[in-house]
């Protein structure tokens, strides 16, 4: 799995950071999120799965 | 282009139901024409796909109300600086400002002190005994407490916040006159407290922003108020309602609620079906304009109309959710839309969702037996404001 964050996009909501934690966190001073890896080890994918569906953005776009 | 005459809106429907209308329109015109109580007739989208679809592309502004004569459910347009009229980059901009108080991390910061909060609330009620006013004595005092200590403001002014946030919200309540008295009382409150921060500042959100203003020069002085309105109204209202809708459902489906009861660590979920399900505001509005033409829903909507979108609607979509009109708090499917969708989606939403579990958990392990305090029929529902929920749930429970 390979992960694109499309950061101009992202309109703070956290969501992903609550679905994936491991792989998602936010910046501090704008709440922005912060891809961890690009390439998440196979027992994330899941959570990457739902953290792209849930995305209020479209922000997060996975090629598998 | 209205190929058929536009059909008044909101459809109306008693406590919590949803007008079977939705259903309809989702299978035979997921597009049609409705006219809200002010501004030009408008498109209403009914189907989730179209919902996320219109909320999203970037094709679809906001910002156009400003030049038009904006679909809405209140008598006055959306306030030019405010962040619900704005598109990206400048909504972005604003936005993010306020973003860092409601990241994942800060608000769960905040759990234990929001514990505390509902924690002392629930003892007064216990020591008064039954019966209780939910919304008086839990609903409404835990987002404004929560509010008012993230943005910097005295909780000992809730009383007028009350009454500001229904006049924000206000359809037939308030005359447009007393609206707007109401309205221009919080932007005064608001200066006097903007001005309490430059003399001394705080680490609050107030502070925060005020410091954006005048040491980056990141907001303007108008932004800055109408954000501060915007967080203060904006940040209890809903919840409150919420927290008393909640607890109707519950207490309306008990083998749900005894099951939520015997399994606590369940909340988080039961929170998102409750979100999906909850019809929270009685009608749509927030139009979003065509820059160009668009096809949604089998339909071209030409450049310059508005689509209103149906978010309740779309969070009853059959083609998503199995049984859309059964509260199942169980369910796990697809992403509901009560938050919105797009780069409006509800900045708050983290804290709202923290305050809604801490909410269910303190009510649940404080208050066994909790019921209606005689029967259904002694709630009294809100009228006249867009949110939909009890203005009084007297509620009763077993004493040791």
């Amino acid at each position: 799995m390979h992960i694109e964050f499309d950061e101009p996009k992202c309109v703070a909501a956290g969501q992903c950071v609550v679905a994936a934690p491991e792989v998602f966190d936010q910046r501090d001073e704008d709440g922005i999120a912060i891809l961890l890896t690009e390439n998440p080890a196979a027992d994330l994918h899941e959570g990457v799965r739902e953290a792209a569906a849930i995305c209020p953005a479209a922000a997060i776009r996975l090629k598998e | 282009m209205p190929v058929t005459q536009p059909v008044t809106y909101p459809f109306t429907a008693e406590k919590l139901d949803l007008s079977p209308l939705y259903s309809a329109l989702r299978k035979e015109q997921p597009l049609s024409r409705v006219q809200l109580p002010y501004g030009e007739p408008a498109w209403l989208a009914t189907r989730y796909a179209d919902a996320r679809f219109v909320l999203s592309d970037p094709r679809f502004s906001r910002n156009e109300s400003l030049r038009r004569d904006e679909p809405r459910m209140r008598p006055f347009p959306t306030p030019p600086d405010a962040l619900m009229i704005m598109d990206p980059p400048e909504h972005s901009r604003l936005r993010r400002l306020a973003a860092k108080a409601f990241t994942v991390k800060r608000v769960e910061d905040w759990r234990p002190r929001i514990e505390r909060i509902a924690a002392d609330l629930a003892d007064r009620m216990l020591a008064k005994g039954a019966p209780a006013d939910l919304v008086t004595d839990f609903a409404l005092p835990l987002p404004i407490s929560v509010i008012s200590a993230l943005l910097g403001v005295p909780f000992e002014d809730r009383e007028k916040f009350q009454v500001w946030a229904e006049a924000f919200i206000s359809t037939t309540k308030y005359t447009a006159e007393e609206a707007a008295e109401h309205r221009a009382s919080l932007t005064a409150h608001m200066t006097g407290l903007i001005a309490e921060h430059r003399e001394h500042p705080r680490d609050d959100l107030i502070g925060d922003l005020v410091a954006a203003r005048d040491e980056d020069d990141r907001l303007s002085e108008e932004e800055l108020l109408t954000m501060l309105s915007g967080l203060l109204v904006g940040g209890f209202e809903t919840t409150a309602t919420q927290i008393s809708d909640f607890v109707y459902l519950l207490l309306t489906h008990p083998e749900q609620h005894a099951a939520l009861r015997a399994d606590l660590d369940r909340i988080p979920q039961a929170v998102e079906e409750l979100l999906r399900f909850v019809p929270l505001t009685t009608g749509t509005a927030f139009a979003r304009y065509a820059l160009e033409d668009v096809e949604v829903g089998g339909v071209t909507v030409r450049a310059g109309e508005p689509v209103v979108v149906a978010l309740h609607s779309a969070n009853r979509d059959e083609s998503v959710f199995t049984c859309p009109h059964q509260l199942d708090l169980e369910r796990r499917e697809a992403p509901h839309l009560a938050f919105g969708h797009g780069a409006h989606h509800c900045l708050g939403s983290p804290l709202a969702r923290v305050e809604l579990q801490v909410a269910l958990r303190t009510l649940l392990t404080r208050f066994p037996g909790l019921r209606f305090h005689e029967s259904e029929a002694d709630v009294v529902w809100k009228s006249g404001v867009l949110t939909r929920g009890p203005e009084r749930l007297p509620l009763a429970w077993d004493h040791d």
